[in-house]
């Protein structure tokens, strides 16, 4: 089975968040770097089929240079191969632009099942793995927090609010995830896994590669446009229960306060 | 009259999400500012009764596609049949519902109309007759505003519980317009549709939440909150510490790689306040925090905090809302 999956590098999600001086990025000096999570949930989710029904797991990622020591850590887990689109700016030119980049690196492919994360803990705009199934035109099952595949059909289930669906595709097909570390437990970079790692092919792609006309990605093309950031409002500073009452009594002064001052009970 | 305004409205299991009001409502609230009127699009299986309700919600006209076919939401179906109905409202704007499914239509449809789609906003301004959006990014710790290049049909989702719902005009009907589709045949299905009848609250859309964190100390100790979560009506959720320790399902999480929530009131149990947890409760109107550091950084995000042991103050709460809900009732 030919397994391909697409990863973003977003920065950790302990990071801590300021705004550049532009006042339209934000500052990303001091960051780490990792795979973004849900994408993380993917790449395990595809060793796991490659366990299941052999065949080569490659990494489809994009972006500029620093992105590579994620795709390594990818291939440390135990994918075979990868594709880079590198390309320094290649999220300004909107989200419409980068899933045709990455919908023509798939079909250079021939994948069977495409793989990846539902959205990414930076900008969280959910949009890509929908994007990309729409411009290959392919069935997508999305957000999926346990996948079943027999060989010709993918079966996953995806919680929805108050509930949950079963919901199943012939391949080809995409899949988003959802879930969380605890659902997944992705696993770890093994020593040997980072040594074989090293010397495991990455191919770089340009965006006329891939067939791709340069002059369509620029960001004044971008159908939404980023202008400005804001720090959310900060919350005034609370209070403390009064420390000298008893526990039963903080307990009562608690409820006093929720249901007289704040109205919330 | 320029181009109208057009919803998406939700539906499952036989009626309207409350999101679709939500939406309806918000796009009433732009029509009347750029001086036009509200088209929706309604997809679904047996919904033609329904339909003239969203009038209610200030929606003067519905498009319709009724097929048992479109009875469950499945991209490879619902998104080119959406599609088609909005090119025949033919629209200046777009507004979706940022829910689960609405979410991953708005994706797909944002492609399939090669449109600029901004997911999952909390604002929506008209400026000088152009529309800007604010969404929360990095899980609500940084917000973002966007706007469209000319031309261009803004597609926008909207997050669930933070529009406001117009005081329903009950007497007031929409016009209503079958169209006929043609449903895509499709290469995935749905094969299974489960709905939590337990009664027992989920995460989104609950006004409370009672959360629990490491300082619950294992599986079990859970029930005390769920015992105050069930005499509030509220929700129990957990921060990642307390489901990776496989305490709680992952579906209970909340944080930066969980749920984001906004829910009225936002009790914090043994929760330290990890920046990834901030991140997913931040935008709660109403913080409780308990802990027994006192420099636990979840005190700073808390409008009321009180440093005790858990295990002693949670049951002296129960016991203190209980008697305020028997006095209530």
């Amino acid at each position: 089975m030919n397994i391909v999956v697409v990863l973003k590098q977003t920065p950790d999600t302990e990071s801590v968040i300021r705004i550049a001086a532009d006042g339209k990025s934000v500052v990303t000096d001091g960051f780490k770097w990792i795979i973004n999570p849900y994408d993380e949930f993917a790449v395990e989710a595809a060793l796991r089929l490659k366990q299941q029904h052999g065949g080569t797991v490659t990494i489809l990622s994009y972006g500029p240079q620093r992105v590579v020591e994620s795709i390594r850590t990818a291939l440390a887990m135990g994918a075979d191969n990868a594709v880079m689109i590198a390309d320094d700016a290649i999220e300004s030119y909107g989200r419409l632009k980068l899933a045709k980049a990455v919908a023509a690196a798939i079909k250079q492919l021939n994948a069977d099942i495409v793989l990846m994360g539902s959205r990414a803990v930076d900008y969280d705009m959910a949009q890509r793995g929908p994007m990309v199934a729409e411009f290959l035109d392919w069935p997508h099952l999305p957000l999926a927090v346990s996948i079943e595949c027999d060989g010709s059909k993918v079966t996953i289930q995806r919680p929805i609010e108050g509930g949950k669906v079963t919901m199943q595709s012939t391949l080809p097909v995409l899949v988003t995830f959802g879930g969380s570390h605890a659902v997944w437990n992705p696993r770890y970079a093994s020593l040997p896994g980072i040594m074989k790692a090293k010397k495991k092919p990455l191919a770089t792609k340009s965006l006329a590669d891939l067939g791709l006309d340069a002059a369509e990605f620029t960001p004044d093309k971008a159908k939404v446009r980023n202008i400005s950031l804001e720090m959310p409002a900060e919350r005034a500073a609370g209070r403390i229960i009064n420390g000298d009452l008893d526990t039963a009594g903080k307990a009562a002064e608690l409820v006093r306060v929720l249901h007289e001052e704040a109205k919330v009970i | 009259m320029s181009k109208c305004v057009c919803v998406v409205a939700e539906y499952r299991a036989g009626d309207f999400r409350r999101v679709a009001y939500e939406v309806a409502s918000e796009g009433k609230r732009i029509a009347d500012i750029l001086g036009t009127n509200v088209c929706a699009v309604l997809v679904g299986s047996n919904v033609m009764d329904k339909a003239p309700t969203l009038g209610r919600y200030g929606v003067d006209k519905v498009y319709v596609a009724d097929d048992p076919a479109l009875e469950n939401y499945l991209p490879e179906t619902h998104v080119p049949v959406i599609a088609d109905l909005i090119k025949k409202c033919d629209p200046a704007l777009v507004l979706l519902s940022a829910s689960v499914d609405g979410k991953d239509l708005s994706a797909r449809l944002s492609a399939r109309l090669e449109e600029g789609l901004v997911q999952d906003c909390t604002e929506i301004v008209v400026d000088g007759g152009k529309i800007k959006v604010k969404k929360p990014i990095y899980a609500g710790k940084c917000l973002a505003w966007s706007q469209w290049a000319e031309g261009a049909m803004p597609l926008i989702s909207c997050r669930p519980n933070v529009m406001s719902c117009m005081a329903p005009m009950e007497d007031k009907k929409a016009e209503v317009e079958k169209v006929d589709v043609a449903v895509p045949q499709a290469r995935s299905s749905v094969t299974g549709l489960e709905l939590d009848t337990s009664g027992r609250v989920g995460l989104s859309g609950a006004e409370i939440i009672v959360s629990g964190g490491r300082g619950m100390k294992e599986a079990s100790n859970f029930s005390i909150l769920e015992e105050l979560a069930k005499l509030l009506g509220a929700a129990v959720g957990a921060s990642r510490a307390a489901v990776d320790s496989g305490w709680r399902p992952h579906a209970d999480q909340v944080g930066q790689t969980g749920k984001v929530v906004n829910p009225n009131l936002y009790i914090a149990a043994g929760i330290s306040g990890a920046i990834q947890h901030l991140a997913g409760m931040g935008s709660s109107k109403f913080i409780v925090a308990i802990n027994k550091d006192a420099d636990a950084p979840i005190f700073s995000k808390a409008d009321y905090g009180i440093v005790e042991d858990l295990f002693a103050f949670i049951p002296a709460l129960t016991e203190e809302v209980r008697k305020l809900k028997s006095t209530c009732s």
